[in-house]
């Protein structure tokens, strides 16, 4: 397994990935393959699929056919550590039972690489103080993450998500809660993230606006098919957005 | 152990310094032995014979470290210390630990800050094991306190399973669905322990303890039994902290960091069940030790169970220590009495706090 070749292969590749809820096909024949380095929006109405999928690139869910793929290996191959190590997931939301300090929280980031016995390591030290930099929550230090506004909370998700240092980033709508200043801030992170880092980026977004702003490749989902996937210009035809989402196309503003 | 924790390393001074918690894992950590050896002194010296605090001492340090301290103390004191007041102590100190390393699992595994071993009616498992024991009739001495151990075990872990299981299919909030489950199969337990009493003739003493909760009966056999149990379940726990953590975030949030929730689940409700079980059956039903100590832990230096595991643990060691000696000033009241005194009006506080909210 160790001996394949040294070409390109995709970093995520879900090939004909159809996933079954109660005799409804929640993905239906899904391929989909995403090259190291690129930024990748996912769209379409809700219900769709599109949490489903990620769930099926991470592992979380085994499709009833087909596969997915992480860097070349079946992910039903590859144990949760290993999962672990090459993608990270923001998640819409999240709990916690008991106070935590933002610290903390960017902390569990660090889990795939710990010691059973020994706990985080100066290298994790590092890579925590480096995410909560990179992410800009260092103001927030010491304070309980459940006192945080819904804004602040997904950007320490995201920080916890960069301290896990994983080529693959995916994000379930990780604009869902903040304002437009928040919004448009944290699409900058994930382009600079991209961009200078080089993270491969999955993103699930409902604003069709800034998906087609500052994602170069959409990748359209309706009904668990695939209907479109390319540059933004591209997917998000007038008529293919009267047909998806059913509303009038003069609501989407496509930059040229 | 708490000196590997996290705020103590070079890097995490700095993440340590901005939340001014440096610190204080350790100051924890010291004061909480400190108690522990000045609850040992107290607890072997206070009872119905009153034994000089300095004679207590003198005869600690030649029967377990082998050092003449050269006071001269009589046989008598030193049959009471050796034979009936250490065991005892120590017995208390190995349930406290026992109940707060448990209750810190189930806390974090079912991520409800009102989840002990009590209120999810894992002791009462145990009890209702322990006391089927106790009735079954075995002649060896040494052979019915293995069968105790096991039949306790045994109903621990039905008891844990039945109600974990049942509070996932309720249409309620998972922290209701949890409690409200924990307390009806706690009932339906008592019912049984209550059958058993009432059928057990000449044991109805032994089974009573087990409902009571008391150190009346510790001796160094029944300690021997529970201690390599209790020993190994919290060491195999102290291992799985990362899994504890993991899941702050949720089950979904936990997989993606890269551990196996269905399996870690499985082991640690087993190793919980496992304290719990050889704790209740040395000594009965004692309730809220799981809940108050890794609550107070938390509070002084956060949720990483790295910490907080080998924390509650001294922490529960001292507290049921220090019960247990304000059970025997009072008149040897039953050891669960005092703990219910503290632990009920502690369960309600974190109750009204809980109902603001605990959501992310």
């Amino acid at each position: 397994m160790s001996a394949l070749p040294a070409v390109a292969q995709p970093i995520l590749r879900l090939a004909n990935v159809t996933v079954t809820y109660r005799d409804r096909d929640v993905l239906d024949r899904v391929d989909l393959a995403i090259q190291p380095g690129e930024r990748v929006a996912l769209v379409g109405p809700n219900g769709a699929g599109k949490s489903t999928l990620l769930r099926v690139a991470g592992g979380l869910l085994r499709p009833a056919r087909g596969h997915a793929e992480l860097g070349g290996m079946p992910v039903g191959a590859l144990d949760r550590l290993e999962v672990a190590r090459r993608l990270a997931v923001v998640p819409q939301q999240a709990t916690l039972p008991f106070a935590t300090r933002v610290e903390e929280v960017v902390g569990l980031g660090r889990l795939p690489y710990e010691h059973p016995l020994r706990g985080a390591r100066p290298a994790d030290r590092a890579a925590i103080a480096a995410a909560i930099e990179r992410v800009g929550v260092g103001h927030l230090l010491g304070r309980d993450v459940r006192e945080l506004s819904l804004g602040e909370r997904q950007l320490v998700l995201i920080a916890l998500a960069v301290a896990q240092a994983t080529p693959l980033l995916v994000l379930d709508e990780p604009t869902v809660h903040l304002d437009l200043r928040h919004q448009v801030g944290a699409m900058d992170l994930l382009v600079d993230l991209n961009e200078r880092d080089g993270t491969t980026i999955l993103a699930v977004l409902h604003d069709l606006g800034l998906a087609a702003h500052f994602f170069p490749r959409l990748v359209l989902l309706d009904a668990g098919r695939v209907v479109a996937d390319g540059p933004p210009a591209q997917v998000l035809a007038p008529e293919r957005i009267r047909d998806v989402f059913g509303v009038d196309p003069g609501l989407v503003r496509i930059p040229a | 152990m708490a000196t590997r924790g996290e705020s103590l390393t070079p890097a995490g001074l700095a993440l340590g310094r901005a939340a001014g918690v440096r610190g204080r894992p350790f100051v924890l950590a010291v004061g909480g032995i400190a108690a522990l050896v000045v609850a040992l002194v107290l607890g072997v010296g206070f009872g119905s014979v009153l034994i000089d605090p300095a004679d207590t001492v003198a005869i600690l340090a030649q029967r377990l470290t082998g050092i003449d301290l050269g006071r001269a103390y009589s046989a008598a004191a030193e049959t009471i210390v050796m034979d009936l007041r250490l065991p005892r102590v120590l017995t208390a100190m190995l349930v406290g630990l026992a109940l707060a390393v448990a209750g810190v699992t189930f806390q974090g595994l079912l991520r409800n800050p009102l989840a002990d071993p009590y209120v999810l009616g894992t002791s009462s498992g145990a009890a209702l094991g322990a006391a089927i024991a106790v009735l079954i009739p075995v002649r060896i001495a040494i052979l019915e306190l293995g069968l105790i151990q096991v039949l306790a075990f045994v109903g621990a872990l039905l008891a844990i399973y039945t109600v974990y299981k049942l509070s996932r299919t309720t249409g309620l909030a998972p922290l209701t669905s949890l409690l409200l489950t924990g307390y009806a199969v706690g009932s339906l337990l008592a019912a049984g322990l209550a059958m058993a009493m009432y059928l057990s003739g000449a044991q109805l003493r032994q089974i009573f303890t087990y409902l009571l909760g008391s150190f009346d009966a510790a001796s160094w056999t029944r300690l021997a039994w529970a201690l390599p149990i209790v020993a190994i379940a919290t060491v195999a726990i102290l291992l799985r902290a990362r899994t504890l953590n993991g899941l702050l975030l949720g089950e979904e949030t936990a997989a993606n960091l890269g551990i196996n929730v269905a399996r870690e689940r499985r082991i640690l409700l087993g190793l919980a069940s496992l304290a719990t079980a050889a704790a209740v059956a040395i000594s009965g039903l004692i309730g809220f030790v799981g809940l108050v100590v890794p609550h107070v832990v938390r509070l002084v230096v956060g949720p990483s169970a790295r910490l907080v595991l080998p924390l509650s643990a001294i922490c529960g060691a001292a507290l049921l220590a220090y019960a247990d000696l304000v059970a025997r000033l009072l008149g040897e009241i039953p050891v669960g009495v005092v703990t219910a005194v503290i632990g009920a009006p502690f369960f309600l506080a974190i109750l009204r706090r809980a109902r603001a909210g605990s959501e992310l």
